[in-house]
């Protein structure tokens, strides 16, 4: 288990303050003017160093990300975006991070800016969470009377930091996206290229990241690179707040070591799964978007990127949905191919055609209203949204059904078996035909 | 989600209240002078806590107000969810209805609002409650959860959920969070991490130098 | 230049190219519903999807350049493949996906025959259909008297959208709620305001908007389809004109970049119903104070006596829509009497003689794209010449043009600089405007007929003229002195020289003339927008083909062709001569306007020496040579030496503000006005300025 002085974020759980004096006291804003002074390149290094990939679930490597912005800053002024639509079913940690340590963020989006060459942040909250949306403004307030950030502040570097929000729409997560609606538009992603670094927010270069990314850059900065980078795996550093849900005894946020074991992270945190680790049957390991894994494979996964991606499944933003044998899997997964047909933007065909389709013939197979050579079907059509869309959200969409498939066929089969013999219907023997 | 439509009964026209205008000046000032359009979202949503929906006249209003084309607010309005394009109740229920919720109870917190409240959308006789399933709240830990009046009440059961609505009905505040007393996202029982003191005694306030720095700082 | 691989051709193509671009100039074909080279990329309907070595999934060719591809490690080309099996799949699973929820009425479809769905369906579908579910239905929605709606068919490539926003300037039509319950409309279904707005028909890829007036009229495969120019304004768009036997059902637009690109007005699409109504069939001859329908040759022998009159005292306008054969023909019968009262300008635009120049469209429609600053002066150019108002906002979109008005303050589509309302705006201009078209590499000044037909016309033309010269409108390869004349007919008649003849009278003078007794016969060549004597001893003798105000004021009627019933030429603004192509006949006894004039001449013992229409032409282009360059626009290829500072005339410049010569869009010549679908426009756009008024 992860010490607690190996911990960022350590109010977590909102038991200490969260106002500026409870988080300086804490350690924020502890050296931010040295990571200042020691200039643009030295902390980019410092975040390349220390192994840090993107939280929000692609997991790209953050110090690379930021050393994509234009070195020179022309006329469009640059800008950092923080994203923080967390609506990934399973996924609750930057709630936590903006409603109890949001000045950790506050410092990050400085720090990242000034990393940067960017003025300006806008910090892009969903729409639900209005309590953490105030949460966050009220320590921004607190950062500017400090005069922490804004112009002319403590650190040399003018900065300013805007909360910008939402209103019900899963797919802002996605960068292009979350930038055409802050620009006031429908959130639909935009065609890559261009990438935001060099056109993104208002035409002008930027650069997106996930809230925990952010928030853990000063720390990392404050403990050392090779602080960071000892935890965990090679290519899989550092702690990371995992969100377990579903089925275990007690579900929880925690801040852990990357490539903590599924089982032990589990166990360890979660009081284990409900009924015992013998009456597990599935799980999300990383938001709803990814394969879920079955049991046995979660008796040998490892909570990082490469483990998972192994087992055809990944990290993602690291919320364990965890599912018992009283789970019917076939409908939980009917549900989330609900959640995609409803949050799909519609812009692009095979995802606003294909996640109706996907979810219809699912609710069917859910009641059993199916028939066997639809499950082959329902996976082709999974393959024609995989990759064939604008972004991401085809693939999020199409990955549930396929793990699903791949690891629960015999359930479904069994499922469309039972409602026919029910029904006095039989499976039609086409196999000699075929 | 199905087709929104806008309310067939409409109001004649909309005003922003003084105060709330100023709240959307408020807004305005944060994004560029010449990119105005980026205050829509925060300006409807402004709208919808002053009227408890989003009308046509005030669609318009804004167009106007942001320099808009009407069509693009309406995009905007049709798009996300969260706006009410028609009344809803006083206290309008958000129950999230996604995966993690299911697995913790929500199909059961469902029953409770159909059966206290009426289907989806349809406000109660008194005006005081409707409800909607929406799609992951982001508390999944918490799970399950309705938002009520904005704020998350968490880790409800169903007779947790009938106790928040008698309090409702009689006109008593409610307090959100979790509905068994868990601090936030803490496991049950309490934090089992972070209980080290040290890390809370101001000694990580302490001046420090930064580990690894260049040799001669720029 | 950049190499790129496709289908193991290799080429060699600009590296800002995309994708599908170097595809089709590898010669591939590439499937594509939303893209459209004339909008903004889109990339949402993936129908375009190829593959590209290399990358980890298919990709959009249409939203990707050449230059964004990588070589290979060894610095090879990109290699490009479009028609792997990986491609095949992509293809029809897209096209599944847009075929699940789209209905199966093909049958009863206007778009039939003509759907891209159908065609690339069957090019890359599969076959069969593995959809079980119900099928979506979208209700219905209105968008105006033009565009019909049948929602249920959109395919959401958002053609529609990104054409009203980007090319009309109107952005009125959006997509609402999202994901699968997207919905293509406009704002409370309110009618698109736009004079372009049914190009939207032609961009739909399917039979979601199609046209309403040809709703259920004819499939695309009985039409007999001509090639022809438009003469709904002086812009000579390049139509197609389709017609089932005698009757002229529908015109689409045709490709001509130097002039209206792919687009067409609504006029000009929509005003043929126009050639169905009031249609002048046969001849009449007023006895009795009453219109008469006689013989041809009774009518002719009767036009033949009126021309006894001394040549003083006869007179001849040609109008609007005449076509350059008959102003000839009607010249050279003047010619032959010694008339010299003629005018080819009813409306008295203060131009002809002189330099050629002086009346044409200098810079040339596509010379916007290259003009830096422009000034339009009494013109406004969405209501006088909608297709070419698109690309002034196209520049302006791209930011590359500064555009000043002096004139009526219209909205145009775009901004731009108010710089005054009337004539003394234009000896006023200065400050940073002026200074602007003086530094300008490509200055262009615009004259509308608002500026010119007016009683101090020739002095206005002479200040712009030296406006025009202060700001050195000629250069090198540059004339920015232009005219944008309203009516098809008229650089025609200027080129003609269909002007009064030493001593002779303008139209003005004829109807002062007639009005006053002093003129026994007065030619109308199709004039009915402009005004006319009144009734009196002055026989009017109106040649055209509609029951309009010249028809309802005539004496003698000797019925004509309409534009789509005869093989003629017409000259556009930019003084490009072009041929109009016959579709369907005159109706009824109705002839070709030459022709009658041929009768004419010879019932008046003054035969025209020639009686065929390639004698005719023969005849036009020894008279005047310019006839024999077609399709051209002489653009600044003989401006060295033009000087427009002498144009016009000295004079006091009045205080009046310029008005535009079109009052209503839809409503500029006796076809539209016999259309009933122009008249159902003309009432909406009336009752939409009446509510942007209030």
């Amino acid at each position: 288990m992860l010490a607690d002085k190996d911990r960022i974020f350590l109010n977590l759980y909102g038991a200490h303050g969260a106002d500026l004096a409870s988080a300086k006291a804490r350690g924020a804003w502890n050296g931010t003017a040295d990571m200042i002074g020691a200039g643009r390149d030295w902390i980019i290094a410092q975040v390349k160093e220390s192994g840090l990939r993107g939280r929000g679930g692609a997991g790209f490597p953050t110090g690379l990300k930021w050393s994509f912005m234009p070195k020179q800053v022309t006329d469009r002024p640059h800008y950092l975006v923080v994203n923080a639509d967390e609506s990934e079913p399973g996924t609750c940690k930057d709630r936590d991070i903006m409603r109890h340590d949001p000045h950790l963020l506050i410092e990050g989006c400085l720090v990242a800016s000034f990393a940067m060459q960017a003025h300006a942040c806008y910090i892009y909250v969903r729409g639900e969470y209005v309590a953490e949306r105030e949460a966050l403004e009220k320590a921004i307030r607190e950062a500017y009377e400090a005069r922490l950030i804004g112009k002319g502040n403590i650190h040399g570097w003018d900065f300013d930091c805007y909360v910008h929000h939402g209103a019900g729409a899963y797919i802002c997560g996605e960068e292009t996206a979350l930038l055409e609606s802050l620009e006031g538009k429908k959130g639909q992603p935009r065609l890559k290229p261009p990438f935001p670094a060099n056109s993104g927010l208002y035409g002008c270069p930027t650069t997106v990241n996930n809230v925990e990314s952010i928030a853990v850059a000063p720390t990392i900065i404050r403990r050392g690179a090779k602080w960071f980078a000892g935890i965990g795996r090679p290519n899989n550093t550092g702690t990371k707040v995992f969100c377990i849900s579903g089925h275990v005894n007690r579900p929880c946020n925690v801040e852990e070591a990357m490539s903590i074991p599924l089982r032990t992270l589990l166990e360890e945190h979660c009081g284990g799964v409900i009924g015992g680790w013998g009456n597990l049957k599935a799980v999300i390991p990383g938001g709803s978007s990814v394969r879920m894994i079955t049991a046995a494979m979660a008796e040998e996964a490892l909570m990082d990127f490469d483990s998972l991606s192994a087992m055809k499944s990944g990290l993602g933003t690291a919320a364990v949905i965890v599912m018992d044998q009283s789970t019917d899997v076939v409908r939980a997964i009917a549900r989330i191919a609900y959640f995609y047909k409803h949050e799909s933007c519609g812009q692009c065909t095979p995802c606003r055609e294909g996640t109706g389709w996907m979810w219809r013939v699912l609710e069917r197979m859910a009641r059993g209203e199916a028939e066997h050579r639809e499950i082959d079907l329902l996976l082709d059509v999974a393959g024609q949204v995989e990759g064939h869309t604008i972004c991401a959200l085809g693939d999020a969409a199409a990955w549930p059904v396929q793990g699903l498939i791949r690891h629960f066929r015999h359930e479904i089969e069994e499922r469309i078996d039972r409602y026919r013999s029910a029904k006095g219907v039989h499976q039609v023997k086409l196999v000699a035909a075929e | 989600m199905s087709v929104r439509r806008l309310s067939p009964d409409q109001p004649a026209s909309f005003t922003f209240r003084p105060d709330v205008l100023e709240t959307a000046h408020w807004w305005c000032a944060k994004y560029p002078t010449e990119r105005k359009q980026s205050a829509i979202i925060p300006l409807l949503w402004l709208v919808q806590k002053q009227e408890g929906w989003v009308s046509e006249p005030a669609i318009r209003a804004l167009a106007d107000m942001l320099e808009m084309p009407v069509i693009r607010v309406l995009e905007v309005a049709t798009f996300y969810t969260m706006f009410h394009l028609a009344p809803v109740g006083k206290h309008h229920f958000q129950l999230c209805g996604t995966t993690p919720c299911v697995l913790r109870g929500a199909d059961d917190l469902k029953k409770v609002c159909r059966k206290r409240i009426g289907e989806k959308f349809a406000v109660t006789a008194d005006g005081l409650f409707s409800w909607e399933e929406v799609e992951c709240l982001g508390a999944c830990v918490n799970a399950p959860v309705v938002a009520i009046d904005d704020l998350y009440h968490e880790d409800l059961s169903p007779d947790d959920l009938e106790k928040v609505i008698d309090a409702l009905a009689r006109g008593e505040a409610i307090t959100p969070g979790s509905a068994r007393g868990r601090q936030t996202s803490a496991p049950d029982g309490g934090a089992r991490t972070l209980t080290d003191p040290t890390l809370y005694d101001g000694s990580l306030a302490t001046p420090l130098t930064l580990p690894n720095l260049p040799e001669t700082a720029p | 230049m950049t190499k790129i691989l496709i289908d193991d051709v290799e080429i060699d193509v600009p590296p800002d190219y995309s994708l599908l671009q170097a595809c089709e100039a590898a010669g591939a074909e590439i499937p594509r519903f939303c893209y459209h080279e004339r909008l903004s990329v889109a990339g949402n309907c993936r129908m375009c999807l190829v593959e590209v070595k290399g990358a980890p999934k298919p990709v959009a060719s249409c939203a990707q350049q050449v230059k964004d591809q990588r070589p290979g490690p060894n610095g090879e080309p990109p290699v490009v493949l479009t028609k792997s099996a990986l491609v095949k799949k992509a293809r029809e699973g897209v096209m599944e996906f847009l075929l699940i929820n789209h209905p199966l009425d093909c049958p009863i479809c206007d778009q039939g025959g003509e759907c891209d769905l159908q065609d690339q369906s069957v090019a890359y579908g599969r076959p069969g259909a593995r959809f079980d579910e119900n099928k979506r239905a979208v209700e219905e929605k209105q968008m105006g008297p033009l565009v019909k709606t049948v929602m249920t068919r959109c395919i959401q490539c958002t053609r529609c959208v990104r054409f009203v926003t980007e090319v009309a300037g109107v952005p009125e039509i959006g997509a609402t709620g999202r994901g699968e319950d997207m919905e293509i409309t406009t704002y409370l279904e309110k009618s698109l305001t736009s004079e372009l707005s049914a190009n939207v028909i032609d961009l739909c890829p399917v039979g979601a908007l199609t046209s309403k007036p040809y709703a259920f009229n004819a499939r695309p495969w009985e039409l007999t389809k001509t090639e022809s120019v438009d003469v709904m304004d002086g812009l000579g768009s390049a139509i197609r004109i389709d017609a089932r036997g005698d009757e002229v059902l529908r015109v689409l637009p045709r490709v001509n970049e130097e002039i209206n690109e792919e687009w067409i007005s609504d006029k000009t699409r929509f005003a043929v119903d126009g050639l169905k109504r009031q249609r002048l069939d046969r001849p009449y001859v007023r006895r009795d104070g009453k219109l008469t329908a006689v013989s041809w040759d009774e009518a002719l022998i009767a036009t033949a006596q009126t021309l006894r009159a001394g040549p003083d005292r006869i007179g001849a306008m040609a109008g609007d829509l005449a076509c350059v054969e008959s102003m000839k023909a009607t010249l050279d019968l003047m010619g032959a009497l010694g008339v010299k009262n003629l005018d080819g300008r009813p409306t008295g635009a203060k131009l002809g003689g002189g330099p050629r120049q002086s009346w044409l469209f200098n810079s040339t429609l596509m010379g916007v794209e290259e003009a830096d600053v422009l000034l339009l002066i009494g013109v406004n150019p969405r209501t006088e010449a909608a297709v070419f108002n698109a690309r002034i906002r196209k520049m302006w979109l791209q930011g590359a043009l500064r555009i000043g008005v002096i004139g009526p303050r219209a909205d145009l589509r775009y901004p731009y600089e108010y710089l005054g309302a009337g004539p003394q705006s234009i000896a006023a201009l200065s400050g940073d405007f002026l200074d602007a078209l003086k530094a300008a590499k490509r200055p262009m000044i615009v004259l509308g007929e608002g500026a010119l037909a007016r009683a101090d016309g020739a002095a206005v033309l002479r200040a712009a003229g030296r406006l025009a010269a202060s700001v050195g409108i000629v250069k090198e390869g540059w004339n920015g002195w232009n005219v944008l004349h309203g009516a098809a007919a008229r650089v025609g008649a200027l080129d003609l020289g269909f002007v009064p003849g030493d001593g002779g009278l303008d139209a003005a003078g004829m109807v002062a003339a007639a009005d006053d007794g002093k003129l026994d016969t007065l030619f109308l060549l199709g004039v009915d927008d402009a005004p006319l004597p009144g009734k009196g001893r002055t026989t009017v003798v109106y040649i055209g083909s509609h029951g309009d105000a010249g028809a309802h004021r005539a004496d003698i009627i000797l019925p004509g062709a309409a534009y789509a019933e005869k093989n003629a030429t017409w000259v556009n603004t930019e003084g490009r001569v072009q041929h109009g192509r016959r579709a369907a006949y005159p109706k009824g006894d109705a002839r070709e306007d030459w022709s009658i004039l041929r009768a004419l001449s010879a019932v008046a013992g003054k035969t025209l020496p020639y009686d065929s229409l390639p004698a005719l032409r023969a005849k036009l282009i020894a008279d005047h040579p310019t006839f024999g360059h077609m399709d051209y626009a002489p653009g600044a290829a003989d401006s060295a030496g033009f000087d427009p500072a002498t144009l016009g005339a000295e004079g006091s410049l009045g205080a009046e503000p310029f008005a535009s010569a079109v009052a209503a869009f839809h409503l500029t010549n006796p076809i539209a006005r016999a259309s009933l679908t122009m008249a159902e426009c003309a009432r909406a756009a009336a009752s939409t300025a009446h509510i942007a008024a209030e």
